[in-house]
């Protein structure tokens, strides 16, 4: 059977076909990444998770944070509760890990800027 | 009066990609003026990821790819001010700003750069029948509210308009706990990336609505509810009418760049871009004036967005060096069949080193295609397309001497297989 699926691993969004009878087999991709994608994709579909923590002394209220890694697809919504609970104090910088080991995921949430 | 060589209006991520520029090619008097308390523009509020792939080899958040920005920026020491507003520049090439520092202040330019962004057309620009009540307002600043003060707009949320900002903002809020109810788009098809229906919609099981639009918004003060109408060729479909109650309408029907200064000092404007019309080193009409990023004509990728403005800012820096010829001979780049617009809009060969980008955008979805290019109406070459939506830009490289090959024009047209 053949599966058809637009990746989702940088904005090109090719349109991919991945054979699941032949080994998860991918077609139409423009990069590697797209293949692994395809395969992942059908598999053990992930996530990156892009959200934001509250924070104290800053510009703004909010502060950026993404997971450093992805995370399966039904684990988002864990993950979220755990952002809540989380505040900041500036200053902040970029890439400052926010919570190891998220749920026991095995990635770290970090900072995406400088408060 | 202070004077710089070269002067740049906004701190977004052209602005900040054309100072650098400007700073590498030698031309070192550079101020960098935004209206806004920090640089970094619309990136800031974009938080989730997919830009920089093209420029760092690796996808980054808004956030970070403004950073690394202004970071290069502060340690070439390029000076640039904030909460600084630009009201006015003139065919002198003298720029007046406002802050509350200065006051009202005149600085004199050699050259400009336009980097003010874009904006999003609004519920003005709609034609919903009924009031507005509080409640309707664009995905953008909905996004500004939630991303940057933590403020969720609704609980119960429609969108219209499949842009992008839209289709980000349907994931964001579902993640913030809201439910996203669904998704309208007046096309047959998406005007927001394929990625984003995928990861933002489908994902969510949010429904999208294509060749439906809103009808009417139910509430006085404040929104209550919607209808939404199957629509075809534009005009309601009697009998489709379905009803959801709302607390939030988000708008995501289009982005406009922003022209103000740039019309009021006589620069003109392309009908389709809505942005200046520019020349292969991306000048307007008005020497010595220069535009690109979402002001000159709006990007879904901020990769493009930087090396559009990294040519711009070479380019008015060999203005300001007197390395740039004003006065040759040009040819138009022309949009034909199935092409909306292409940028720039002319061309000298003189200007033009090795190769020229050209931008453009498809005024349908196509499959399976060929870019056919036209020199003065003799077939030049043919590029195969798999896959041409509206919501994607399109670049098509031409070299030196292909543009010096034409007489009067280069078009472009798409044609089926
Ligand atoms: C919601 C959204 C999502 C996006 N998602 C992606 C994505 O996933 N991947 C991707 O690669 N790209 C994405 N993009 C596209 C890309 O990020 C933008 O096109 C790009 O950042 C625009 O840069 P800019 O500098 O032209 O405009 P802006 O960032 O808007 O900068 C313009 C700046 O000019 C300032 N300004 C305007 N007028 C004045 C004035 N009169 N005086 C002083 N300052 C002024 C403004 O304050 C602003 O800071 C997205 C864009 C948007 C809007
Ligand atoms: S296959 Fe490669 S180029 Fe195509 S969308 Fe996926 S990551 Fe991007």
């Amino acid at each position: 059977m053949k599966q058809e699926l637009i990746c989702i691993a940088c904005p090109m969004g090719c349109h991919l076909e991945v054979d699941i009878d032949d080994n998860y087999f991918v077609t139409g991709n423009q990069c590697k990444r797209g293949e692994i994608y395809g395969k992942k994709e059908l598999t053990n579909p992930t996530r990156l998770i892009t959200s934001t923590v509250k924070i104290k002394n800053g510009i703004n209220n909010r502060i950026p944070v993404k997971s450093s890694g992805e995370v399966p697809k039904d684990k988002i919504f864990l993950v979220m509760k755990e952002l809540e609970r989380i505040e900041l104090y500036s200053p902040v910088k970029m890439n400052e890990v926010v919570i190891e080991n998220v749920c026991g995921l095995g990635v770290n949430i970090i900072t995406t800027r400088s408060m | 009066m202070k004077n710089y060589d070269v002067v740049i209006i906004g701190g977004g991520s052209a602005g900040l990609a054309a100072a650098l520029e400007v700073n590498k090619n030698g031309v070192k008097n550079i101020l960098v003026i935004e209206r806004d308390q920090e640089l970094g523009g619309i990136l800031l509020q974009c938080i989730h990821n997919g830009f920089g792939l093209k420029v760092f080899k690796e996808e980054l958040t808004g956030p970070e790819y403004a950073e690394r920005f202004v970071n290069m920026l502060k340690e070439e020491g390029i000076e640039f001010k904030l909460n600084s507003m630009v009201t006015k520049i003139n065919k002198d090439k003298t720029v007046e700003y406002a802050n509350s520092d200065e006051g009202f202040i005149q600085i004199q330019a050699k050259a400009i750069i336009i980097t003010t962004g874009c904006y999003e057309r609004n519920a003005g620009a709609i034609s919903i029948p009924g009031n507005r009540p509080s409640g309707v307002l664009t995905a953008g600043t909905a996004q500004k509210y939630l991303n940057i003060d933590g403020y969720l707009v609704g609980k119960k949320v429609f969108i219209l308009g499949s842009g992008d900002i839209g289709l980000i903002m349907a994931r964001r809020m579902t993640l913030e706990g809201a439910e996203v109810i669904g998704v309208a788009e007046i096309l047959p098809f998406s005007g927001g990336l394929q990625r984003n229906i995928v990861q933002c919609l489908e994902d969510y099981n949010i429904p999208l609505y294509l060749s439906h639009t809103v009808t009417e918004i139910i509430g006085k003060d404040k929104i209550e509810g919607i209808k939404v109408q199957k629509v075809d060729n534009f005009v309601p479909v009697p009998n489709t009418e379905m009803e959801f109650e709302v607390d939030a309408l988000l708008l995501s029907v289009g982005l406009i760049p922003e022209n103000g200064i740039s019309e009021a000092a006589g620069i003109e404007l392309h009908p389709r871009t809505k942005g200046p019309i520019v020349n292969e080193s991306y000048q307007t009409n008005i020497e010595g004036v220069f535009a690109c990023g979402n002001a000159l004509h709006v990007h879904d990728l901020v990769d493009f967005v930087t090396t559009e403005s990294r040519k711009a800012g070479e380019k008015a820096a060999k203005y300001v060096k007197g390395e740039y010829k004003d006065n040759v001979e040009r040819i138009n780049l022309v949009a034909k069949n199935g092409i909306s617009y292409i940028v720039p809009q002319m061309v000298s060969s003189e200007n033009v080193d090795k190769t020229i980008e050209l931008f453009m955008r498809v005024t349908d979805v196509y499959k399976n295609v060929e870019f056919v290019i036209k020199q003065d109406g003799k077939e030049l070459k043919r590029i195969k397309k798999k896959h041409l939506a509206p919501a994607e830009m399109e670049k098509v490289i031409l070299t030196k001497s292909q543009i010096e090959g034409a007489n009067k024009e280069i078009t472009i047209e798409v044609e089926a297989l």
